[in-house]
């Protein structure tokens, strides 16, 4: 069905390859309307480039989605109807079609990949702002994509893959492909079958090892022998071509930091590349974009290895990349507006030499998500209560797909914002983005901000010691400080302040703080708090107010004497203690408290007092499993009557593309299975029903 | 607004002929809004920079201190042992449970915090060991009655059962739903005698909570310690109770009397516990897992009285021009120094504007119009001694207010009537009972404050105790009595009997304001500048709503 152009250009000189554009000759068309087939920040950013332009941009919308910022940012939107629409080509290409746009932007992610997506629309008369299919097709296979690189002269990771298992053979390879080398069971899985040896002398006997371990674990001895990378990195380059046969290299990007194999924190350029290295990373970039005849924007990843300086082609993505803006800073070049010309016809806007001359300073993205670093960092949700973004400028840019108010689903990527920073140098970029993120205010579902501004504040970050490992590497990233004592007191008075009848001169009984009576007549009140980072830790907050707006504090076994408030709005509270002035936003929904204050974010929290339990009956919740997070029911792996164990898997749900496993808490037998598999819940919903065990624990 | 200025009715004019030019004096018929209010306020004449000043300003100032240190170690209630021992059973200290019933930000009228002040010799009954006072709950201004059992087990003193009582009256007046915390030992034996029989003893305490009951003023009590004997008639006569498991019991007789009585071997808990009393008896009927629970179920019973809000004033009233922290450098502590009360009004009124009605008639009685935080109060003021033209001027002042409906404020400061032919030919006797006539009819919600002497019939003239005010407060420096320790030396001089200085200090000492509140004969000593804040509360307090009750007649139930 498609011709294999990507093979034949291998062929090709350099000179001919305009030869194999998709439509020659080229004429220039230029956009007029553009479908933004995406959801969040991206389709904010695309519509922000087309309005500078002049380009109509009409917004699709899901029914999770439809009050989202990317909606309301635009008049002109489709409604595509079910949460999982954003993925129905078909309904995007008539939402293009019905709304009169002649070309469809995919962001990232969703269809952004799908050759057949991009066939469609060439075959409906849109352009589809992004590379040919071919191209998407060619890097989307993985063995074929290695072939094409190998043949155009890019590195692949060095590696044996064949059916020859005869152990000197294999030693022969694992010589040629150099040690330390990597010895993989074909059918492994989970590190079975694994051994990584470092010398020649410990190969056979590892590989003896790995084989029988493969053998009685799968069924199958046949390993592969590849090159261990032990401090490998993750550097990429941004590449641009065009119709004409050109491709630049728009620097390169490292994304070495990551949890659960996605990226966190990116920056350009790549901290301690030489400048040998550099520019031919950069050249086996282009010659890997070239090789299958690729235009648009498109990244191609490779392995670094720290080690020996070698670098290995992994794969290449054929989008935009949500860390496009850290190039952005570096070159100056809005990608967006370049992705329009390409796709309108245009040449290149700068040769590589031009793009060269431009890259300047350096730039950091920070992914502010809504998840958890400490429990794993598993996906959050929920409605963000109150949300402050760092004051911007040239060199701080945040983009941004939800506002206060919007509730963040679990229908979608949690990425709440992008935080890009730019410097002279990494130096100076680096310190500013510990600023900016220090004024980043979030409340709502938990975020990784806290993470990021102790991962931006580690020394072996600050070095540029990067690596895939790092987080892994570093435990103590994990170490979070003490919550100061101040922070309990402001979250104290904010809420008896909050909950206190505001002084009005025509109520005498609601003249706050006026207090009555020769004693003062001042009330003490006691308010006990605990910190989410430590919530069996119950810290009690004595408040006895000595006059107007006056407090004598203590938080714990510490006393904080006379501390003036004033209050300039509902959230904002600042308090004059014996050793600072304390300025706090104070943002409360419920038992929940979330304390800004200092550059930091503290989530403290109301416990229930010890009555309220007894009361509700928080014994009957031995009873019932519920569920941890907003999710959709799986699999149910239980029926009712059923005795199960504790641990045992009790049902399979999903969370934002996370599948979570919840186990029965203790033995029991299983009295109700409340939902069914397909069911979306929300959290602390009740998932399974265990039978009353009487008093028995 | 502006459409139908337009409209061709309003735009019509007079004929020409009613136009004809008319004759008007020089005076314009327009007064300036600003001017209406301005020309009602006082001005000052005192000098806060004078020696006088500063003089009174450093002796009320000394005595206030006093006062301040003495309410203080009241606050803390029993020894410190007893509150240790409190706290060690994880009972939350009196005060601390009425603040968990208040709403945060808001005010504690208390009343007689010296209650039982020096009282029984040895004993020190802090706050005579119950504490009671109007405070704000779930939106509702309610009396509030606390046992204090740090004090002497919350036993029943005389002063107890007295304050008790007072606590009751006030709220029987004032339309007041009640909150009883309740955690007494019951009568205290020893005053077994002044505490039982008699019409004002703790049997009335279960007759005013029946009264109050029957006339739609809620009565809610929190066992929260133990009620014993009549003491169990608290919860039990209450409208709703609660009762905190493991901590509250209900009994008539405790399992030492039970034993005694009839050999029976029971606990305390068994007997009368919250448990038995929420599933069993019926006596209660909330049934709280602690303090904190108990108070929020309180505050719940509250929140459900269908109470009316009691309708607040415009808002935004002024406040006093002038500041009320001078009245203690204008009054100071020397009875004998007069003074012109129109500067205590400046200090207490709204604005410090004061319409003043008969300002040149009776001049030893100033009466009139003004506002305290919002609220209309019509005001009667001594400025020296009471007159016939003053006491007249006060009687028909008086009866203005009650056809205006609006509350009166008495301020005090009266050594008596004038005596003398000249006094009594005018008919002193005569004018001065239409004043007490008239206090004693008047149906508006009155307020006393004493602020400075209250000798003989001017007490009666000014609305004293016996005259029920809603509320009656003593300035540090007020005396009262049938007449100053001095007078009532050369008194009995003259009439050929000797005073020992012993007689002379204690009538002094027994006409002081601590000595006064000690035995609630009024309620509470307060700061002058509070003056306009206690008035404030009281007003709100006696204006608040009630359940317009419908009358449900029920046939008879057999229970």
């Amino acid at each position: 069905m498609f011709v294999r152009r990507p093979l034949r250009s291998q062929l090709l000189r350099p000179s001919q390859r305009l030869l194999y554009s998709t439509s020659a000759p080229q004429t220039i068309r230029p956009l007029k309307s553009i479908l933004i087939a995406n959801r969040g920040e991206i389709a904010l950013r695309v519509s922000r480039t087309a309005a500078a332009h002049g380009i109509r941009t009409t917004s699709v919308f899901t029914a999770p989605d439809a009050g989202a910022a990317h909606v309301t940012a635009s008049a002109f939107n489709y409604n595509l109807g079910p949460s999982n629409a954003y993925l129905d080509v078909e309904k995007v290409i008539k939402a293009a079609k019905e709304s009169g746009c002649d070309s469809v932007h995919p962001g990232y992610g969703f269809l952004s990949e799908n050759s057949h997506f991009a066939q469609r629309c060439k075959e409906e008369g849109l352009v589809f702002i992004g590379p040919p299919s071919f191209a998407m097709e060619a890097m989307g296979n993985k063995s074929e994509s290695k072939t094409i690189m190998n043949n155009a002269g890019v590195p692949c990771v060095p590696g044996y893959h064949g059916s020859n298992q005869d152990p000197a053979f294999l030693l022969e390879q694992a010589r040629k492909i150099k040690f330390p080398v990597l010895i993989k069971a074909v059918k492994g899985g989970g590190g079975k079958g694994m051994r990584i040896a470092r010398t020649e002398q410990e190969f056979p006997e590892l590989l003896e090892s790995a084989k029988s371990e493969a053998l009685s674990s799968f069924g199958d001895p046949t390993v592969l022998v590849e090159r261990y990378i032990t401090t490998p990195r993750h550097i990429e380059v941004q590449v641009f071509a065009d119709n004409y046969g050109d491709c630049v290299a728009l620097g390169e990007r490292d994304c070495s930091v990551q949890r659960r194999h996605q990226k966190i924190i990116e920056e350009s350029p790549a901290p301690h590349l030489d400048d040998a290295t550099r520019k031919d990373i950069w050249k086996k970039a282009r010659d890997a974009a070239l090789a299958v005849g690729y235009q648009g924007a498109g990244t191609v990843e490779f392995i670094f290895d720290n080690d020996t300086g070698e670098f290995f082609f992994m794969e290449m993505n054929t989008r935009l990349q949500v860390e496009h803006p850290v190039t952005e800073m570096v070159t100056d070049v809005d990608l967006v507006h370049w992705q329009i010309l390409i796709a309108s016809g245009h040449p290149l806007p700068l040769t590589q030499d031009q793009v060269e001359a431009r890259l300047h300073g350096h730039a950091f993205e920070a992914r502010i998500y809504a998840e958890n670093p400490e429990k794993g960092f598993i996906p959050d949700s929920g409605l963000l209560l109150h949300m402050k973004s760092p004051k911007l400028s040239e060199d701080v840019r945040v983009d941004y797909g939800f506002r206060a108010g919007d509730e963040i689903t679990t229908f979608y990527d949690p990425m709440i914002s992008k935080l890009i920073v730019r410097g002279t140098n990494r130096e100076e970029a680096l310190a500013k983005l510990r600023v900016a993120l220090e004024e980043y205010e979030i409340a709502g579902p938990s975020t990784n901000i806290e993470f990021i501004k102790r991962l931006a504040d580690h020394p072996s970050f600050i070095n540029g010691d990067v690596e895939t490992g790092f987080i892994e590497k570093h435990p103590e990233l994990f170490d979070i400080a003490s919550t100061p004592t101040d922070a309990y007191a402001q979250a104290a008075l904010s809420i008896l302040l909050s909950e206190s009848e505001a002084p009005k001169s025509n109520d005498p009984f609601a003249m706050t703080g006026q207090g009555v009576g020769f004693a003062g007549g001042f009330s003490s009140r006691q308010i006990i708090l605990s910190d989410i980072t430590n919530p069996d830790k119950r810290v009690p907050v004595s408040i006895q107010q000595i006059g107007l707006k006056t407090y004598d504090i203590r938080v714990g076994e510490t006393v904080l004497p006379n501390v003036s408030v004033t209050e300039s709005s509902a959230d904002k509270i600042t308090g004059f203690y014996p050793h600072a002035r304390v300025e706090s936003t104070i943002v409360k929904e419920g038992q929940n408290i979330f304390v800004f204050q200092r550059g930091r974010k503290f989530q403290l929290h109301v416990p229930q007092p010890a009555w309220f339990d007894k009361v509700k009956g928080a014994e009957a919740d031995v009873n019932t499993v519920i569920a941890p997070m907003p999710c959709k029911v799986l699999r149910v792996m239980v029926k009712e009557g059923q005795e199960v164990k504790k641990d045992e898997p009790l049902c399979v749900i999903e969370s934002m593309k996370m599948e979570t496993v919840i186990r029965s808490p203790h033995d029991g037998k299983v009295a109700k299975v409340v939902h069914a598999e397909g069911d979306v819940v929300k959290a602390g919903v009740s998932l399974v029903l265990f039978e009353d065990q009487g008093e028995q624990n | 607004m502006l459409p139908s200025l337009r409209s061709a009715a309003l735009r019509r004019v007079l004929p020409r002929a009613a136009r004809a030019p008319r004759l008007t004096a020089a005076i314009s018929s327009y007064t300036p809004r600003t001017l209406e209010s301005a020309f009602s306020q006082i001005k000052t004449k005192v000098d806060t920079a004078s020696p006088e000043f500063k003089e009174n300003a450093t002796s009320m100032g000394e005595l206030s201190e006093q006062l301040r240190a003495l309410h203080q170690k009241i606050e803390l209630g029993g020894p410190e042992k007893a509150r240790q021992k409190h706290i060690a059973r994880n009972k939350m200290l009196p005060r601390d449970r009425v603040t968990a019933l208040l709403d945060p930000g808001t005010a504690f009228l208390e009343l007689s915090p010296l209650a039982g002040h020096e009282m029984y010799p040895g004993e020190d009954i802090s706050a005579g060991g119950i504490i009671t006072g109007v405070g704000r709950v779930s939106g509702v201004e309610c009396m509030i009655v606390a046992n204090d059992s740090t004090v002497k087990g919350g036993t029943y003193y005389p002063i107890t059962v007295k304050k008790h009582l007072r606590a009751q009256e006030i709220a029987q007046e004032n339309n007041l739903p009640c909150i009883y915390l309740v955690d007494s030992g019951g009568a205290n034996l020893p005053h077994q005698s002044e505490v039982f029989p008699d019409r004002e003893n703790f049997g009335r305490i279960f007759y005013n909570q029946a009264r109050m009951s029957s006339q739609g003023i809620p009565q809610i009590s929190v066992v929260m310690g133990p009620c014993t004997a009549g003491g169990a008639y608290v919860p039990a006569m209450s409208d709703e109770t609660i009762i905190v498991e493991n901590i509250g019991t209900i009994y008539l007789a405790g399992p030492p009397l039970v034993k005694a009585a009839t050999g029976e071997v029971v606990t305390a808990e068994e007997l009368g516990g919250g448990k038995m009393h929420s599933t069993v008896s019926g006596v209660t009927d909330y049934l709280a897992v602690d303090d904190a629970h108990a108070l929020a179920l309180a505050r719940r019973s509250i929140a459900n009285l269908n109470w009316p809000s009691t309708p607040s004033p415009p808002s935004d009233p002024k406040p006093p021009l002038y500041d009320p922290a001078e009245l203690s450098g204008i009054i100071g502590t020397n009875l004998k120094k007069s003074i012109d009360i129109r500067e205590i009004i400046a200090r207490i009124v709204d604005g410090s504007e004061f319409a003043e009605f008969k300002e040149s008639y009776g001049t030893t009685l100033v009466t009139g119009f003004s506002h305290i935080h919002g609220y209309p109060v019509g005001i009667l003021a001594n400025n020296g001694i009471l007159f016939s033209e003053a006491a007249l001027k006060g009687a028909h002042f008086l009866q203005l207010c009650a056809k205006r409906n609006i509350p009166v404020v008495f301020l005090q400061n009266i050594s008596g009537f004038m005596v003398g032919r000249d006094a009594e030919s005018t008919g002193i006797a005569k004018n001065g009972a239409k004043l007490v006539n008239a206090v004693s009819a008047l149906n508006v919600p009155k307020f006393t404050v004493v602020v400075g002497a209250s000798y003989g019939a001017g007490n009666y003239g000014m609305c004293g105790r016996a005259y029920s005010p809603r509320f009656l407060w003593m300035w540090p420096n007020a005396k009262i009595g049938v007449m100053g320790s001095e007078q009532l030396k050369s008194v009995m001089e003259t009439v050929g009997k000797k005073v020992d200085p012993e007689l002379q200090d204690r009538i002094e000492r027994e006409s002081h304001a601590t000595y006064s509140s000690a035995r609630v004969w009024d309620d509470g000593v307060i700061r002058p500048e509070e003056t306009r804040t206690y008035l404030g509360l009281g007003l709100r307090a006696a204006l608040g709503g009630r359940n317009g009750e419908r009358e449900t007649r029920f046939g008879v139930f057999r229970m």
